[in-house]
């Protein structure tokens, strides 16, 4: 097996609260899992989740309480790593005193690049961003999308092997999380890794390799966005319109008292007629594409409806909340 | 080193950004105002006033941005999260905290230097020369300098592991405790047991020494200030400020960014 940009074994975080702090709260438990070279690993959970924890465990921001992760091969606690990866943090604020040029120098000059290489990056990171214009503006005038493109210019400044940005797409217009996306696919055709963060299931569904799902602190399953929700399709959705009606008659499933499997979605008037959305199941479909064409209808398309990710998530979560209630209450 | 240097030379954009040199307009106009009237007010005392005064103003400014600047170096990057993108550069925990206490002592030396040259030049207004007794005042100006150094120390050292205020509290205290270690060292046996005693003894030793570094009085009667205090004072400076700083790194390599 080839070494893992990322691999991370049993990490367990605590956090001590109370005002002696010897209460412990456990943020992330036994996490264990790996991010192969090259790929997009796509990070999912709710708040809470041990998202970040992970991901400040990974750059030393905080220390584990048990656990090791490895980063190309070198453990997390050797700086030394840091030349190859890149870094964005959550909701990003920098040094408001600096224009974003400024900002992007210092950072660079951490790197030891000679002095030409140096200016030519931050220049040419600027306009990746779209900030050509604004890199002489000191960053307190900036707002929260375009802190979020320096984090970003920042994080893949020095061309990191590994780049590890947490909630990318927070606080940026669809303009804004088109550009991110279209970095992040820029970096996998490079050959970096990337893993992120993010709360937007649609983002991980559309660019990731693998994802991750982490719920109250424990990994609930990794794979192919595909492979994790099952490939076996939970249905079929069939559109189609009656010509000329006006919308006051039932669909002919209806009118036969509802097959078991079908279920109307949606009607709408056209100008053509009324248009109907149904869903069915898979072994019913032939049936009432028969019945659909029989009482007149005209079939406009017929679509597999497979679980999303949304759905995934939401059975881990609603799971995870229902197990916690019940720890609650037998506790009581 | 170079990395130390690179966060040591932003600290002092970012100072100098955030304005806290006006306080030389301060002090300019304070100088002014001093030698105009000292001339008035004081007969052939004006150099003793001139210059208790300068070092007076060079002091407490000083201290005023050691304490607070140096408590909010660190606590500002941790509570604004500007640290996160920057630790996750090469850069090691130390190297952050020595640039930090680098920069703030650049900034210092800047504003002390701007201030003694304020100083001297007042003192040519009165004396309508620079006399070479006037040395002692740069020697003065050097001791408040190292003096501010090791307040910066120890504001770094708390501002790694408490709160801002009760670090500007702590801080503050222990300048305050330096100031009486001759004091503590000399305490008349008979007001207190032994043990007592040997204790307040082993922390007056413990203690900065703020004491060694105040030469106002000699600056002032313009006597001289033997080189053995300078070589002295310079190497107490480096040694204390030496310790606080491990002890900063040491705590701050270990704390968790929340």
């Amino acid at each position: 097996m080839a070494e893992a940009a990322i691999e991370i074994e049993n990490l367990t975080k605590d956090y001590p609260f109370g005002f002696l702090h010897l209460k412990k709260k456990r943020s992330l438990e036994g996490l264990t899992m790996r991010v192969e070279p090259g790929e997009i690993f796509g990070f999912l959970g709710p708040n809470g989740a041990g998202k970040s924890t992970t991901i400040k465990l990974l750059i030393g921001l905080i220390f584990p309480t048990a656990g090791t992760a490895r980063i190309l091969s070198k453990p997390i606690s050797d700086v030394t790593m840091h030349q190859q990866i890149g870094y964005l943090p959550e909701q990003p604020y920098f040094y408001d005193y600096l224009t974003a040029a400024e900002l992007l120098d210092y950072f660079a000059r951490f790197h030891e690049l000679p002095d030409a290489e140096r200016r030519e990056r931050v220049a040419r990171m600027l306009k990746k961003v779209g900030l050509e214009t604004a890199g002489k503006i000191q960053l307190r005038k900036y707002s929260k999308g375009m802190l979020q493109r320096v984090g970003l210019a920042q994080a893949i400044l020095h061309d990191p092997q590994v780049v590890i940005l947490d909630e990318p797409m927070s606080g940026l217009d669809p303009v804004g999380r088109r550009e991110v996306r279209d970095i992040i696919l820029e970096l996998k055709r490079d050959g970096k890794t990337v893993m992120f963060s993010t709360h937007i299931l649609s983002d991980a569904e559309m660019l990731c390799d693998r994802v991750g799902v982490i719920v109250g602190g424990k990994l609930r399953g990794v794979g192919a966005p595909d492979e994790i929700v099952g490939m076996k399709p939970v249905g079929m959705e069939i559109l189609f319109e009656f010509v000329g009606c006006t919308g006051s008659e039932d669909p002919p499933s209806k009118n036969e008292g509802g097959a078991p499997g079908v279920k109307l979605l949606l009607s709408k008037a056209t100008k053509t007629g009324t248009r109907y959305r149904m869903q069915v199941a898979e072994n019913e479909l032939y049936t009432t594409l028969e019945q659909l064409r029989a009482a007149g209808a005209r079939i406009v398309s017929v679509t597999q409806i497979k679980a999303t990710l949304e759905e995934y998530f939401m059975h881990l979560v609603e799971a995870d909340r229902a197990q916690a209630a019940a720890v609650e209450v037998s506790g009581k | 080193m170079n990395r130390v240097a690179v966060v040591a030379l932003n600290t002092f954009r970012e100072v100098v950004r955030d304005r806290v040199l006006y306080n030389l307009v301060f002090f300019a106009l304070l100088m002014m105002a001093a030698a105009i009237l000292v001339g008035q007010i004081s007969i052939g005392i004006e150099n003793i006033v001139i210059i208790t005064l300068g070092l007076s103003a060079i002091s407490v400014i000083g201290l005023l941005i050691a304490v607070f600047i140096g408590v909010g170096m660190i606590s500002k990057e941790i509570d604004k999260r500007t640290l996160y993108a920057l630790l996750a550069k090469p850069v090691r925990r130390w190297e952050f905290l020595v640039g930090k206490f680098a920069g703030l002592v650049l900034t210092l030396s800047v504003n002390t230097a701007a201030m003694a040259a304020g100083l001297l030049l007042a003192l040519v207004y009165i004396q309508h020369a620079l006399q070479r007794s006037d040395l002692t005042v740069l020697i003065a100006v050097y001791f408040i300098l190292l003096k501010l150094a090791l307040v910066v120390a120890i504001a770094l050292l708390f501002s790694c592991y408490t709160t801002p205020l009760l670090a500007i509290l702590f801080t503050a205290g222990l300048y305050v405790a330096g100031l009486f270690v001759q004091e503590m060292r000399n305490l008349r046996a008979d007001l207190m047991g032994s043990a007592l005693r040997a204790g307040l003894r082993w922390l007056s030793y413990l203690l900065p020494n703020f004491e060694n570094f105040d030469v106002m009085a000699s600056a002032a009667h313009a006597r001289t200030i033997p080189g053995t205090l300078v070589a002295q004072n310079t190497a107490y400076a480096i040694l204390y400020c030496g310790v606080l700083l491990t002890a900063a790194s040491v705590i701050f390599s270990r704390r968790d960014l929340k």
